[in-house]
């Protein structure tokens, strides 16, 4: 057979020209977990939900959140999956480190779930409902990856 | 007043992992030759179009426009519809909305998909937030992973009982030739297949499909003349829950729960297992057959599992789902939803030939995608009052 000569097109060394905004909301949560490492999230004043990440409207009430609550730093696992299959995050270019714990963490005292990496030294240790924690970067930057990993507890 | 519509014709591609020998505007060429033929129509007799697909599977953006040589749309009224894993179902109900305004009476609804022409896993992480999503996001298969972990710890079911869906589907499949996968599997070969991302194995999930599906819908004014057995569709429902994945509630699927609650109640539905005849199921891994049919009314939660091994939903059973061999068989995603309309209208109109229900009066479709959000759609033999 022939060999195909295929199109290829590269972005090279190019960086992606995305510049998100947070809010004001999404920063202060970043803020101190920078400098404090404080997990805050934001209560809903007609349900009381507790949302992490903290965001400016309750989306079922559609009310503007106003107090906040500092939660964790411990939690619990709601549910996990560990990603075995190779793929390439479009973030980076590069395949995501697999395989690795993907945890929905439910901070003490927060209703919904964050999401990160959670620990696989001992798979068997990884269930729902066990206590993990937050492991923090030495130097952070004020991004969810100020946070390296969970640490399981239990 | 709205007017009633009716599916009137369909076209399906032959689906195929990769289809190098056409480019996206004559893929989409041949599903609506097979539409306008099922139809008897030509393209003079359309009066609109509404197309759509993941442009970020291609990278090819604004498929209304550069789409017009295949889709029939040159000088004619078109708009795109996207909206993610649904953009096929929100096609069939944005095609619906367009024909009940009155204002058009013969329009053309062409979802398509070339997943072979791009990174799918990457290309769904686009979808989700940069910031608070995507460091630990895996595509599609880890979020379903992450659902189907939550209902087993929940219900203590295994991936024995999910790989049973799988079996089902891909042998239904193996009687629709317009399907991707079409040989039988067992639950062993299930169990075997490469752990993907806990507990969900290769054969549980969906493959990445090249494909086109165009459904023309008419208006109560005309459908009877274009044909005699036209599938009317009785209602339509969907429901969008979440911001971000870690909102989702753990092992359940609200969306689902309130569409189909709201569609049964808009179109008199007591008792949906025992009125609806044959399910259409967006179905992206093996573990939705168990939970999702719950969330839907068919079944009390946690009893799913056993109403698929009492093979209920097998062909010959009380209700029985995917007919086509359904998503697990074959996916090009901004296709699929529509296709689970095609199939469903099909069975209606006792078109399904080797897949055929025997005696189909009500049949449904839906669509999943994202944040766990779902479309449901409920069609007739009968005209709805
Ligand atoms: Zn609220």
């Amino acid at each position: 057979m022939a060999e195909i000569e295929r199109l290829v097109i590269h972005s090279g060394e190019g960086g992606q020209p995305f510049n998100y905004a947070v809010g004001l909301h999404g920063s202060k949560f970043l803020t101190e977990l920078r400098d404090n490492k404080r997990l805050m999230g934001i209560r809903c004043p007609a349900c009381g939900k507790v949302y992490i990440p903290p965001r400016r409207v309750c989306g079922a009430c559609f009310v503007e959140n106003t107090e906040w609550v500092e939660v964790g730093p411990k939690g619990v696992i709601g549910t996990y999956t560990i990603v075995r299959y190779a793929f390439i995050d479009p973030e980076t270019g590069h395949q995501k480190p697999v395989p690795y714990g993907y945890g929905f963490i439910r901070f003490d005292g927060a209703d919904t779930y964050f999401q990160h990496f959670v620990e696989i030294t001992d798979e068997s240790r990884l269930k729902i409902g066990v206590r993990v924690e937050p492991v923090f970067a030495e130097e952070r930057k004020g991004t969810i990856r100020d946070i390296l990993y969970f640490k399981i507890l239990d | 007043m709205a007017k009633r519509v009716a599916v009137v014709g369909t076209g399906q591609t032959f689906h195929k992992s990769h289809r190098p020998d056409v480019n996206g505007q004559e893929l989409i060429n041949e599903a609506v030759q097979r539409a306008l033929e099922d139809a008897d129509l030509t393209l003079k007799d359309i009066d609109a179009i509404v197309i759509g697909n993941m442009d970020h599977f291609e990278g090819i953006n604004y498929v209304d426009c550069w789409s017009v040589d295949g889709s029939g749309g040159t000088m004619k009224p078109i708009i795109k519809l996207t909206t993610g894993g649904t953009t096929g179902s929100t096609l069939a109900i944005g095609g619906y909305h367009i024909t009940a305004s009155g204002l058009f009476d013969k329009v053309l609804v062409i979802g398509w998909e070339k997943n072979s022409e791009s990174d799918t896993t990457g290309a769904i992480t686009t979808a989700f937030d940069p910031v608070w999503d995507r460091l630990v996001f895996a595509g599609a298969i880890a979020a379903l992973a992450a659902e189907g972990m939550a209902y087993m710890t929940e219900f203590g079911i295994t991936d024995r009982d999910a790989a049973r869906v799988s079996v089902r589907d891909r042998k239904h499949a193996c009687n629709n030739p317009h399907a991707q996968l079409r040989k039988e599997i067992t639950i062993e070969d299930v169990l075997a297949s490469p752990m993907l991302s806990d507990p969900v194995h290769l054969l549980d999930v969906c493959p990445r499909t090249d494909g086109a599906c165009a459904v023309i819908m008419a208006s109560e004014d005309v459908a009877e003349k274009i044909c005699p057995n036209p599938a009317w569709i009785w209602g339509t429902a969907n429901r969008h829950t979440y911001t971000y994945v870690g909102d989702f509630k753990l092992g359940e699927i609200d969306s689902m729960k309130y569409a189909a609650a709201e569609l049964w109640k808009k179109c008199g539905i007591r008792e949906p297992r025992k009125e609806i005849d044959v399910i259409e199921l967006y179905q992206p891994y093996s573990f939705a057959g168990i939970i999702w049919i719950e969330a839907m009314g068919i079944i009390p939660r946690g009893k799913g599992s056993e109403y698929i091994w009492s093979g209920a939903t097998d062909m010959g059973g009380e209700l029985p789902i995917n007919p086509s061999g359904g998503v697990i068989a074959c996916n090009p995603i901004g296709a699929t939803g529509l296709i689970r309309c095609a199939e469903a209208c099909g069975q209606i109109r006792g078109k399904a030939d080797q897949r055929q229900v025997p005696d189909v009066k009500l049949a449904v479709s839906t669509g999943f995608g994202g944040c766990y959000w779902t479309d449901i759609l409920l069609y007739g033999k009968k005209k709805p009052s």
